[in-house]
């Protein structure tokens, strides 16, 4: 499993209130959920966003409030995979279950830059930064995890 | 190697003689729980992946408070959907408007939830109920729909911080003050992935409101949970709520922290947490000149009774400043009616607040108080992040139900002593 896109970077403690607004939790549709994603902190990320694209962020990412809206709402806006240099937990776990892949890399988290051209081996952890001519090593998922990505999420894992 | 409290709860719910920190482990659930804005979510997710029974109906909670008495049609369909559900699955915790309350005032409150047990709640501040003595943690809706279908739960088994607190705390200085004095100390991901576990002889001096506002805000400090020992106050507390048999852990004695840390509660001041981020502390004698719009004083971190006893005591025959507006919420039906015979009520209403039925409304910005552009707040809630309470260039500043009160009536962020 592979992801290739243009990077969108933020810095630390990007809050869920930030990624979705409580504002727009009355609707649990993907979609609507999708057109607000990351509003309060980047107006434009909506329309800048191409599928694919990957996410990249300091510490502390999707600290905050539980909602699920959060991680729905980036997956659902094309993003392929988010990077950071470490996760909330809530939100890390979230991302697994629903099935957005998440890599934590301080490094990565570091060196990439807003635009960079990125491409992440899945298997390996391997990212590499295609416009800076970098490579990162990201500590991959325990098996526990794999088999719950593998199953297409938590759920799914569940019914096997 | 000897366990903490958290691992102890976890270790007896997975049917182990031992866990470790980092070991990844499946245990039972006493208590499933979901509001009127994950619910939907987690109930979608249920039905999708084929389930049509929930595991036990009387170890689910669902209650309505996010975006209640239904703020528009949206929310009116959301609540619609969990309601639908709960009879469907014949839910025995099911709490919608006139019996509900901000979920984590009212599950204590109700004995719905005991020392001992183990908790997830698709809320990030499920975390409260640590201040019983159970491990209780938030999860997003998948989560919830797993341990509805199944009454189990994948863990990590967490590592812990410990806090030795001595001492007491002085007056008009609450559990808000210890919390944000914590949060500001150790940052915003200080416990990420970590127990917050409170300990030492200065316990028994936080009475349970304080230590459930504590335990609120383990999550404010990234934690996956916190705890407290139980003792003569928990028991007290439980004595008339919880009618089955609960089981007591303590820490062993040579249990491993990452961190310890000691607290003299009596040095602790007032303080306020300023924008966008709970860890931005200062304590209220370095605060300067704030003007503030509106104070909120409510939500599931201080809507309890103490917290609008201490309100009220500030309040007592003084006026909410011109150009302010004070909202005052009370967690539950029987804060609020214990608040109106005690004539609390009458008090914040004299003084020009206004008196909600219970929501988390304004704490999340759903409604009942949204803030315009460039309006500030102080608020009793829990986090200050951009766009928390309305517009993304509002400003929210944290602080207990006294400084709320002091600062509502002065019409800027103030100390108790600079109104009374």
């Amino acid at each position: 499993m592979n992801a290739h896109g243009k990077v969108h970077k933020y810095g630390d403690n990007v809050d869920t209130d930030v990624i979705i607004p409580a504002r727009y939790l009355n609707t649990a549709d993907h979609k609507e959920l999708a057109a607000h994603c990351m509003e309060d902190i980047d107006k434009d990320f909506v329309n800048k966003v191409k599928p694919g694209d990957i996410m990249v962020a300091r510490e502390n990412f999707g600290c905050g409030s539980s909602r699920e809206h959060a991680p729905i709402a980036i997956k659902e806006s094309g993003i392929a995979c988010v990077i950071a240099a470490t996760f909330a937990r809530i939100f890390y776990r979230n991302a697994i279950n629903i099935g957005l892949p998440i890599l934590e890399c301080p490094e990565a988290a570091e060196k990439i830059q807003n635009g960079d051209e990125v491409d992440i081996d899945f298997d390996t952890g391997i990212i590499r930064n295609i416009t800076r001519n970098e490579t990162y090593k990201a500590q991959p998922f325990p098996e526990f995890i794999k088999d719950i990505m593998k199953s297409g999420g938590l759920l799914n894992s569940l019914k096997k | 190697m000897g366990m903490t409290m958290s691992q102890k709860i976890l270790a007896a719910h997975a049917g182990l003689d031992h866990v470790e920190a980092g070991q990844l482990i499946k245990a039972k659930l006493d208590m499933v729980l979901g509001n009127d804005v994950t619910t939907p979510v987690a109930v979608n997710e249920f039905r999708k992946a084929g389930f049509d029974k929930v595991f036990d109906k009387e170890k689910i909670s669902l209650v309505m408070d996010h975006f209640t008495p239904n703020k528009d049609i949206k929310a009116a369909g959301q609540c619609k959907l969990c309601r639908e559900f709960a009879g469907e699955q014949d839910i025995l915790h099911y709490y919608d408007v006139g019996q509900m309350g901000i979920e984590h005032a009212l599950l204590p409150e109700k004995g719905i939830i005991a020392a001992g047990e183990l908790c997830i709640g698709a809320d990030s501040h499920t975390c409260t109920y640590g201040a019983l003595g159970a491990f209780s943690t938030g999860v997003g809706s998948t989560d919830m729909a797993a341990g509805m279908a199944t009454g189990e739960a994948w863990f990590k088994v967490p590592s812990a911080i410990q806090f030795r607190l001595t001492g007491k705390l002085s007056p008009w200085v609450s559990g808000k003050d210890v919390i944000l004095h914590i949060i500001g100390m150790i940052g915003v991901d200080g416990a990420l992935y970590k127990s917050m576990e409170f300990t030492g002889p200065g316990v028994k001096n936080l009475t349970m409101d304080d230590r459930l506002c504590i335990a609120n805000m383990a999550i404010e400090a990234g934690g996956k949970n916190g705890i407290f020992p139980v003792d003569e106050v928990t028991v007290e507390y439980m004595k008339d709520r919880v009618n089955r048999e609960y089981k007591v852990y303590e820490a062993d004695p040579d249990a491993e922290y990452d961190e310890v840390y000691d607290i003299d509660l009596s040095t602790i001041k007032s303080t306020v947490a300023f924008p966008h981020l709970p860890e931005n502390t200062r304590t209220i004698d370095e605060v300067g000149d704030v003007p503030i719009d509106q104070v909120v004083i409510g939500s599931c971190t201080n809507g309890r009774l103490s917290d609008l006893e201490a309100a009220a005591a500030v309040f007592q025959g003084k006026k909410v400043a011109k150009g302010v507006r004070a909202i005052v919420i009370p967690a539950t039906q029987d804060i609020y009616m214990k608040a109106m015979e005690m004539g609390l009520l009458r008090t914040f209403i004299e003084a020009g607040c206004i008196v909600s039925t219970p929501t988390c409304g304004p704490c999340l910005g759903g409604h009942m108080g949204i803030l315009a552009e460039g309006e500030r707040a102080v608020a009793t809630t829990n986090r200050n992040f951009v766009g928390r309470m309305g517009h993304p260039n509002s400003e929210v500043y944290l602080a207990s139900p006294a400084i709320a009160a002091a600062s509502a009536i002065a019409g800027k962020i103030s100390d108790v002593k600079d109104v009374l």
